[in-house]
């Protein structure tokens, strides 16, 4: 059974504090391919830069009937972030920039950045607020208007350089702090299920690239292993305060603390509702904690998967996180270790009966 | 067909949901296929006959999906928050009955002032299915429900909940009833996912692999008071797609379809729409590039509770596919 300790949040840790904005995943990938070696039968880089790793299963197990092979599951975290793209040198260590992925103008004055391969220290200026006329507070600020100021002389920032929220790391209390728990958590979990496959089924694990950017990595890497059932393992929001109105919150989509949250519809999927039983199901039976995402938009790399060639049923299972796509965010500690129980539980008691009869 | 068309629309069976209208299809379709699968994500495959000598591999697509809606709350007083499968015009809601998938029915009422003239945003919706709270209430977060509106038989013209697409679905049933011999491979396939973006035709196509794909959907009409100017009519006959928004239709696929309408003397009329796609859209971009096409069913008032189709263009898109696949493919 894998577990959740000290090793894990230490690993997590490593993850969340390397950058990797959509494109240029190789830091984190040097660290997956690290930690998932010796483990897998399997593994290669592809052209996009996904890892594909195989564990195959350790025979068939007792409660398969003769002649049913072991499901291929693909289980896939993406590697990437979101961040920001230099595109522009305007001179004395300004540079302009654009955003890689959904993240929102308003929160990105006075933030620290760390820019390039080599994280050299960087900030998105805001002017003071001494400074500041009352008409100006209540403008808008344009991404035309932001600068990355890396300070004069330096000769490693170049346009193209890629750069993420500074925001370090941290473990308070039963909360986990990071600029990339999306997804981070995912890659996490995924490296642990990969140490601990499941003899049970063949684990196909894809640390994907591109996801914030169009799920890119996923669909070539879901080409590529052609699996049985795939199940995209990510981080989503949790809008979970409450109404500062006293107003019931409808739209809270997660909610910290519930544990995993298990997908029936986003904006690119239709869960297959066979493997969303089945996750509840080994919720209620092992006793482990979950919720229900609410449906509506967004997506996961199993947007990707469930088109790839004759079609993938295919599922999410998310670690909620609050604050998303911001310079931090916050999860609960106790919401990976359920979410990381659920997906051991359910790929053990995982049997070619669940795909048996048709989609329903 | 009428009793066919009315049974096919009366079920609920929203996008990612098709299990019940499956089971009503395949009930249907049995008896005359020569092969009959489901796929990884629902789609309905069924083959008729053996690719002979002049013979073409050819897909015929229909979805069986339909638009719908998803439970995403239930409130403490047991009032039920939702978004849209599909392309849902919220205008169309305001007290109309819907019926959940496990059953349950209700009606959807709105936050504001119903004399309001400004509609209110989607999450401003909600349904009501005579819950007190949310313990009693028997619908749950991700239960589907499609609108609940009976088949209407005014004659000449019909009117129904989701005719888009289970229209299309009747011809094709209708079609591999009728089709005595033919020289190619056909599959007939009802499709899953349209509503949401033709997913269930592009996994379906990769998996059949055909030479030829046609869709048979419905398309927006311009004979309504002040509708937008659109050269489709009720009642003049199937339309063959020219173009729609994602797919340009095969030259050869539009003059063989407008050909074999003329020698059957039955009306047609040629379709571009602005503004929407169908299956086609996806079988065309699959594996290499497939040949694609579309025999389109003009249609009023799609996407509402109400939309209404020709009975005499229902027929005779009938008798056009059956027509087409019955003979060799000159081309």
């Amino acid at each position: 059974m894998p577990t959740i300790g000290t090793q894990q949040i230490k690993l997590l840790e490593r993850l969340c504090n390397a950058c990797g904005v959509s494109g240029d995943e190789a830091e984190v990938r040097t660290i997956v391919l690290e930690e998932i070696k010796g483990h897998v039968d399997e593994v290669r880089v592809d052209a996009l830069g996904n890892v594909l790793a195989t564990k195959k299963g350790s025979g068939p197990s007792t409660s398969l009937r003769a002649g049913k092979k072991r499901l291929r599951v693909m289980l896939s975290a993406h590697m990437d972030e979101v961040g920001f793209m230099l595109v522009a040198d305007d001179g004395e260590g300004l540079f302009r920039f654009e955003t890689v992925g959904g993240t929102d103008i308003r929160q990105l004055p006075g933030k620290a950045v760390l820019v390039g391969r080599e994280h050299i220290p960087g900030v998105i200026g805001a002017r003071p607020i001494h400074l500041t006329t009352a008409e100006e507070s209540r403008q808008k600020i344009s991404l035309e208007a932001l600068r990355i100021d890396i300070g004069p002389g330096s000769s490693k920032v170049k346009p193209g350089d890629r750069a993420v929220f500074a925001t370090r790391f941290q473990r308070s209390g039963p909360s986990l702090l990071s600029k990339a728990l999306d997804d981070r958590l995912g890659v996490a979990t995924l490296i642990e299920l990969v140490r601990h496959a499941p003899a049970e089924i063949d684990l196909l694990a894809a640390f994907t690239v591109q996801e914030e950017i169009g799920l890119r990595g996923a669909k070539v890497a879901a080409y590529a292993f052609n699996p049985d059932i795939g199940i995209a393992v990510d981080s989503t929001p949790a809008n979970d305060l409450p109404g500062w109105d006293g107003e019931e919150n409808s739209t809270y989509n997660t909610k910290l603390g519930l544990g995993p949250a298990i997908y029936v519809a986003d904006g690119v999927t239709l869960s297959d509702p066979r493997l969303v039983r089945w996750l509840a199901e080994t919720g209620d039976a092992a006793k482990i904690p979950y919720q229900f995402r609410q449906p509506g938009g967004g997506g996961t790399d199993a947007g990707a998967i469930q088109k790839a060639r004759a079609g993938v049923p295919s599922v999410s299972v998310s670690v909620p996180h609050r604050y998303s796509h911001t310079a931090v965010s916050v999860a609960r500690l106790d919401d990976w270790k359920n979410s990381l129980s659920l997906l051991h539980a359910a790929l053990t008691r995982l049997t070619p009966e669940l795909l048996a009869s048709d989609r329903a | 067909m009428k009793s066919l068309i009315q049974k096919l629309t009366e079920t609920t069976s929203p996008s990612g949901y098709e299990s019940a209208i499956r089971e009503v299809i395949r009930s249907e379709v049995e008896p005359f296929a020569d092969e009959v699968r489901v796929d990884a994500l629902g789609n309905l495959i069924v083959r008729k006959g053996e690719k002979g000598r002049n013979g073409r591999r050819i897909m015929l697509a229909a979805h069986m999906d339909e638009i719908g809606l998803i439970a995403t709350h239930i409130d403490k007083n047991g009032f039920i928050r939702f978004t849209s499968i599909g392309f849902v015009r919220p205008h169309t809601l305001v007290s109309g009955r819907v019926r959940f998938a496990n059953g349950t029915q209700g009606l959807v009422g709105m936050e504001a002032d119903m004399s309001t003239t400004k509609l209110p945003a989607p999450s401003e919706y909600f349904i009501d299915v005579g819950a007190t709270s949310a313990k009693d209430c028997p619908v749950k977060i991700g239960d589907v429900a499609t609108f609940q509106r009976p088949f209407l038989d005014l004659g000449r013209r019909l009117v129904a909940k989701s005719m888009d697409d289970r229209i299309g679905c009747a011809v094709l049933i209708e079609t591999l009833r009728l089709l005595k011999t033919t020289p190619h491979e056909l599959y007939f396939a009802f499709t899953t996912q349209e509503e949401v973006g033709t997913r269930g035709a592009a996994t379906s196509a990769f998996g059949i692999d055909p030479e030829i794909g046609l869709a048979v959907d419905v398309t927006l009409t311009g004979d309504t008071p002040k509708s937008k100017p659109m050269a489709i009519s009720l009642g003049k006959g199937p339309a063959v797609k020219v173009k729609d928004t994602g797919m340009l239709a095969d030259p050869h696929i539009v003059e063989w379809m407008c050909a074999a309408a003329g020698k059957l003397r039955i009306p047609y009329q040629r379709e571009v729409l602005d503004g929407g796609s169908t299956d086609a859209r996806a079988i065309q971009m699959v594996r290499s590039g497939v040949l694609a096409g579309c025999l389109s069913i003009p249609c009023r008032y799609v996407h509402t509770p109400s939309e209404m189709v020709d009975y005499e263009d229902v027929q005779n898109s009938v008798k056009l596919m059956v027509a087409l696949l019955s003979g060799p493919i000159n081309w």
